[in-house]
């Protein structure tokens, strides 16, 4: 697909800044998850993602990254129109596998209305697909299946641990207005199983990943421009997440997040509990970008150091959702020694996320 | 040799500045036909360039382009392809010409699905709008050159008129891939509700998946497809479309090409008179040891000089006319073909070498036989006054040009070539150079048996001419080519004008038409059908619905219309060129072809055909043809309520209004208007104003060709006349011994006109004859196979007759006045001459 800026609907990671159109619910608290419908699609809502993050090994100890998400957004244009082809609900798509080998991502993406059944995401429960890439969830495992030009993945997560709701019983604030906000939760510890074609070369894989299911109206705050954000397998089975909401100044204007341990005791994390303190930068020889693709990350009263399975793992969406970010595997370091696998976030830092 | 060979040049340069005036008007006919037909080449070339870059940027790097009806087809046929495993990305286009509030021409405007289309159709990429803007339904983004057309920037608010509707959008960006287009992109859920094409798209352009065979993949796709529908590359409809213009552009290079040809002609004229001239001169460069070969040589080269000169010269007018005429009149030349395509006149160095190459080229051949003469003559012979005469002697046997006079009869019986009629222009070259091989023999006969005249002038003019034969046939060849194209002109348009004036009377019986303007994105409904006939003072109305179909994607879409049609009723209500063929009963319904059908598409009368309406095939059996001047792609005509059953379509594009007794067509043109929503839209015409459009788009169709014609003519003529003048002028020492002998100024000056006369009425005669063999040739064989349609032949006796006076009061007119020139004071000193 060309690289070429969908400027004209720049979209999806984060949608509303504030001010949000009319015809958008927002997020407020006091509303209880239920599923397995709230694994569906919401599509009043603005924006939702299906977001699947992994550490796989191939056969002979080969570790690689993986990345499978679906985006769904609702323009709040032509809603009354009787046209087939109304552009009510668009479905985006991202697939990448961080390669140390290769030292960057191999990453591919698509672009749909949804219409005709070629593209959409239904409500029922997890299930977003455009042509033949899809991920859906069947009993407890979902599947995803992306075939590229370069590459495919066939991948089955099964569901091991309950469901993680972020914030309050999934109600995660991302900014001072309360309505600031995403319904979240979040699947860690997903045993994957299944094969990876890198060049017409299949290998089995399997691993552990992360499942985040987000969706919003209205995530950044006015003088937000961007997110980091880890989420984290813990080897000894627990879980980590954590973000911040940064301003132009590279401060913090919000931040949240949630540890669960091994035995299931979970905490969640005000904005005082979580510190991102930006270590080393690497430059983008394509974008000029810069990103601290290293962390110091404070978690209640844990520290943690963030670190890259390798530098390069910006991902150029702007044919898609229209954006550039860095979404890459990384260990979890603590006391000296890797504790953990997961992925990291940082949106915001080529331009302002602006969406 | 070397020194000779300087002096030969010096001796040919001396003759040639003699020469000169003969010289010039050789040079600007060259220059003429060069300009004409370089600048028909090079609009025609930057106008087909624009239409490719436009298939470009539409179809984008497709491999397959899905095509049907104009108003487009069913939309699940895209849904179906985008399914297809073996279809990379399907992108989905709906395509409309739009009227623009306050323009006369439409905008093409592409709703597009920006999402596929980023895959395939780079070139339609809107940019520069707010979020979501391409997405929007309200919003619309502008080419370059539609911006500038329109005088819209972004932000301002663009005023569709689909069929009756109006649609204000907003101009919310650009379409910078569009290059020089004229067009628009919006997003394809909006371009359905605006142009009421919910459910259909005009066509969905492919890219098949890595590694599939695009041939076997369109072979499978055809299969799949709907009746009416079908898969081809994307360069057909580029074919297509440039088919529509072909037979103009090659009638107007083949104008160009006559104007050539007479200048070749004069080339010819100039050189052998100059020869004949000059024949001592050269006799005595023989003599000095110059060869034959040598001799022929710089013959051919003063001629090839004279052509290089033409040619530069032509090449600067060619490139300044078609810079003009593109500002002026449009890249059409007038004949409403490239409508809203603005070309960039772009000249490669191949063009312009191939006709500065064309241009040497006819003058070299028009010296070759004077060259060969100069150097066949026995110098001691050609030493000698009087012996001119032996050197056009060669030109008297007639077998070669009825020779080449049969095999033009022949070609013009030979079918299209490529879809041009070549034999029939390789017929019309033939029968022109037959009979100016033909015309020694023949002017030498026609002379033979004329009566002696009775007074002394006329009888020495009548012994001149039939003693110097060779000397008439050069002056003949010029006026018979020019007569002879002119006349052919006169007759075919004449013949054409006639017809349509006729066939408008036949097709616009009724009183008051009304329209949908761009019928492809409105109709109207049986409501407003039923609102028009009930307006007061229509005393009948009649429906008619007017649709495209593609039949085959290498073509232009055949048009359709279906109006009220019943066996028995046809033949009274259609122009049929032929009686309709008997019907037998239980055939399926009858369908009425224009001659394009049968000469393209094979539907001859009697056949039993099938057309793709609704998505389905549906069989008819041609039971007739009319004649039709408007749509030469091809066209057919049913009658309604077969079209009704078969499509359940009951809305209608047209409608024809027989006004009742006494009533006012004016005023119901305003009660049609008012009595429907957006009524003021419809384009309302009396059949009058019809007719008078139609024939006055004809004459402006035609005035271009006149244009080139007249040119030609005019070049010949003058190149006629100063031909004659140096013939007489030759002749000084003839008039001194004239003088000499007794004969008086006054009787000289009429011996010379009697002369001009006969010469001038033969050459007439056989430009006469000729030209009417050759509007035969137009009629019949060039315009039938470049337009497929026919025509009564009609002739312009008065214009004839007027074009056949003046001519031969032109020819009698030069003769005087050289002669009157020649016979100065040292007329009779002249006869000392002879040495």
């Amino acid at each position: 697909m060309r690289r070429r800026a969908f400027l004209a609907v720049p979209l999806a990671l984060a949608a509303a800044r504030a001010g949000a159109d009319g015809g958008y619910p927002q997020v407020l608290p006091g509303a209880t998850l239920a599923f397995p419908r709230d694994h569906g699609s919401h599509p009043a809502y603005r924006t939702e993602w299906w977001y699947v993050t992994g550490r796989v090994h191939a056969a002979g100890g080969r570790e690689l990254g993986v990345q499978v998400t679906f985006f769904r957004n609702r323009p709040n244009v032509a809603e009354d129109s009787p046209s087939a082809f109304a552009p009510r609900q668009l479905v985006f798509a991202h697939a990448a596998i961080a390669d140390p080998v290769l030292g960057r991502l191999r990453h591919d993406q698509r672009a749909s209305r949804a219409m005709f059944g070629l593209a959409g995401a239904r409500e029922e429960t997890t299930h977003a697909w455009i042509g033949d890439w899809s991920f859906a969830l069947e009993g407890a495992t979902y599947r995803a299946r992306v075939p590229t030009r370069g590459f495919a993945l066939d991948l089955a997560f099964e569901a091991v641990q309950p469901l993680l709701l972020q914030g309050v019983a999934g109600y995660s604030r991302k900014g001072p207005l309360p309505r600031q906000a995403s319904w979240y939760y979040s699947r860690p510890q997903l045993a994957v199983r299944g094969s990876v074609d890198v060049d017409g070369r299949r290998s089995t894989v399997e691993g552990r990943a992360w499942l985040d299911h987000e969706w919003s109206s209205e995530v950044m705050a006015a003088d937000a421009v961007g997110w980091d954000w880890i989420g984290v397998n813990l080897d000894d089975g627990g879980a980590l997440m954590a973000f911040r909401m940064r301003d132009r100044a590279g401060g913090a204007l919000w931040a949240g997040g949630a540890q669960r341990a091994a035995d299931g005791t979970t905490r969640i994390f005000d904005p005082a509990d979580v510190l991102f303190v930006p270590g080393r930068r690497w430059t983008s020889p394509r974008t000029g970008y810069a990103y601290p693709v290293e962390f110091g990350v404070r978690a209640g009263d844990a520290e943690y150091e963030v670190r890259p399975l390798m530098d390069d793992q910006e991902l150029d969406s702007s044919a898609s959702t229209g954006t550039v970010y860095w979404e890459g595997a990384v260990r979890l370091r603590g006391g000296g020694r890797t504790i953990g696998h997961g992925y990291l976030e940082l949106t915001g830092y080529g331009s302002t996320l602006r969406i | 040799m070397t020194a000779t060979a300087s002096d030969a040049v010096a001796v040919l340069r001396g003759a040639l500045a003699q020469n000169r005036a003969r010289a010039l008007v050789a040079v600007l006919a060259i220059a003429l036909g060069v300009a004409l037909g370089l600048a028909v080449q090079l609009i025609n070339q930057s106008a087909v360039n624009e239409l490719a870059q436009g298939v470009r940027t539409i179809a984008g790097d497709a491999d397959l382009s899905v095509r049907g009806p104009r108003g487009g087809f069913d939309e699940q046929v895209f849904a179906a392809l985008a399914r297809d495993p073996e279809v990379a990305v399907a992108s989905p286009v709906v395509e409309a010409d739009v009227r623009v509030a306050g323009r006369a021409d439409p905008l093409r405007v592409l709703g597009i699905d920006l999402f596929r289309a980023a895959a395939i159709q780079p070139g339609l990429f809107p940019e520069g709008g707010e979020r979501y803007d391409a997405l929007r339904p309200d919003t619309i983004f502008l080419s370059n050159a539609a911006r500038a057309w329109l005088g819209l920037d972004r932000g301002g608010t663009l005023v569709l008129q689909p069929g009756l509707r109006e649609v204000p959008l907003r101009v919310a960006g650009t379409v910078p891939g569009a290059g020089g287009q004229r067009l628009a992109v919006m997003d394809i859920a909006g371009a359905q509700v605006a142009f009421d094409r919910l459910g259909r798209v005009s066509r969905v352009d492919l890219r098949v998946a890595p590694g599939a065979d695009v041939g076997r993949v369109r072979q499978r796709i055809a299969a799949t497809l709907p009746p009416g529908v079908d898969v081809d590359r994307p360069q057909a409809s580029l074919r297509a479309t440039e088919s529509v213009s072909r037979s103009y552009r090659v009638n107007l290079f083949v104008l160009a090409l006559v104007a050539l040809f007479t200048g070749g002609l004069l080339v010819f004229t100039t050189q052998a008179l100059s020869v004949v001239r000059r024949r001592p001169q050269l006799a005595l460069l023989r003599v000095l040891g110059v060869t034959r070969g040598r001799l022929a040589a710089l013959v051919a080269l003063e001629g090839a000089l004279i052509g290089a000169a033409g040619g530069v010269l032509g090449l600067a007018a060619g490139y300044a006319i078609a810079r003009v005429a593109v500002g002026v009149v449009g890249a059409d030349l007038g004949s409403g073909f490239f409508r809203g395509v603005e070309p960039a006149i772009a000249v490669d160095p191949a063009t312009l070498a191939v006709f500065l190459a064309l241009a040497v080229a006819a003058a070299v051949a028009g010296s070759v036989a004077p060259a060969r003469e100069a150097a066949r003559a026995a110098p001691a012979a050609a030493l000698r006054a009087g012996d001119e005469e032996s050197a056009l002697a060669r030109l008297r046997a007639p077998w070669r040009g009825l020779a080449v006079i049969a095999a033009g009869a022949l070609l013009a019986w030979l079918p299209p070539v490529g879809g041009l009629p070549l034999a029939g222009y390789g017929a019309i070259a033939a029968l022109l150079v037959g009979t100016l091989l033909l015309m020694p023999w023949l002017s030498v006969a026609l002379l033979a048996r004329l009566p002696p005249p009775r007074s002394a002038p006329a009888a020495l003019a009548l012994a001149q001419l039939r003693g110097a034969p060779g000397q008439v046939t050069v002056s003949l060849a010029a006026i018979v080519a020019s007569v002879s194209l002119m006349v052919s002109m006169a007759i075919m348009v004449t013949s054409f004008r006639t017809s349509l004036d006729a066939w408008l009377g036949r097709v616009l019986p009724a009183d008051v038409y009304l329209r949908v303007p761009l019928a492809d994105t409105g109709a109207l409904s049986e409501a407003e059908q039923g609102r028009l006939a009930a307006l007061p003072g229509v005393a009948r109305a009649e429906f008619l619905r007017e649709e495209q179909l593609l039949l085959d994607p290498a073509r232009p879409r055949v048009v359709v219309i279906a109006r009220p049609l019943p066996d028995g009723e046809a033949e009274a209500k259609l122009p049929l060129v032929a009686p309709a063929a008997a019907r037998a009963t239980r055939a399926p319904p009858s369908l009425w072809v224009n001659e394009a059908m049968v000469d393209l598409y094979g539907f001859v009368p009697g056949r039993t055909v099938t057309l793709p309406l609704a998505g389905r095939e549906a069989a008819f059996v041609v039971a007739g043809v009319w004649r039709d001047y408007g749509r030469p792609q091809g066209a057919v005509q049913l009658d309604r309520g077969v079209y009704v059953a078969l499509t359940g379509d009951r809305s209608v594009t047209n409608a024809a209004l027989w006004l009742a007794p006494g009533a006012d067509a004016d005023a119901v043109r305003a009660a049609a208007r008012a009595a429907l929503p957006g009524g003021e839209r419809l384009d309302v015409a009396r059949s009058g104003e019809i007719r008078r459009l139609s024939l006055a788009a004809f004459d402006r169709t035609f005035a271009i060709t006149y244009a080139l014609e007249f040119a030609s003519m005019a070049i010949g003529l003058v190149g006629l006349s100063s031909a004659f003048g140096a013939l007489v002028l030759a002749r000084r020492r003839e008039f001194g011994v004239l003088r000499h002998l007794g004969m008086t100024r006054a009787q000289v000056a009429r011996m010379l006109a009697t002369e001009g006369v006969t010469t001038a009425a033969i050459g007439v005669g056989a430009g006469l004859a000729l030209g009417a063999a050759i509007s035969v040739i137009l009629i019949h064989v060039v315009n039938r196979q470049s337009f497929h349609w026919g025509m009564d032949v009609a002739v312009p006796w008065l214009q004839l007759a007027a074009f056949a006076a003046v001519v031969v009061a032109l020819a009698t007119l030069t003769a005087v006045a050289s002669g009157r020139q020649a016979m100065g004071a040292d007329v009779v000193r002249a006869v000392k001459e002879d040495w």
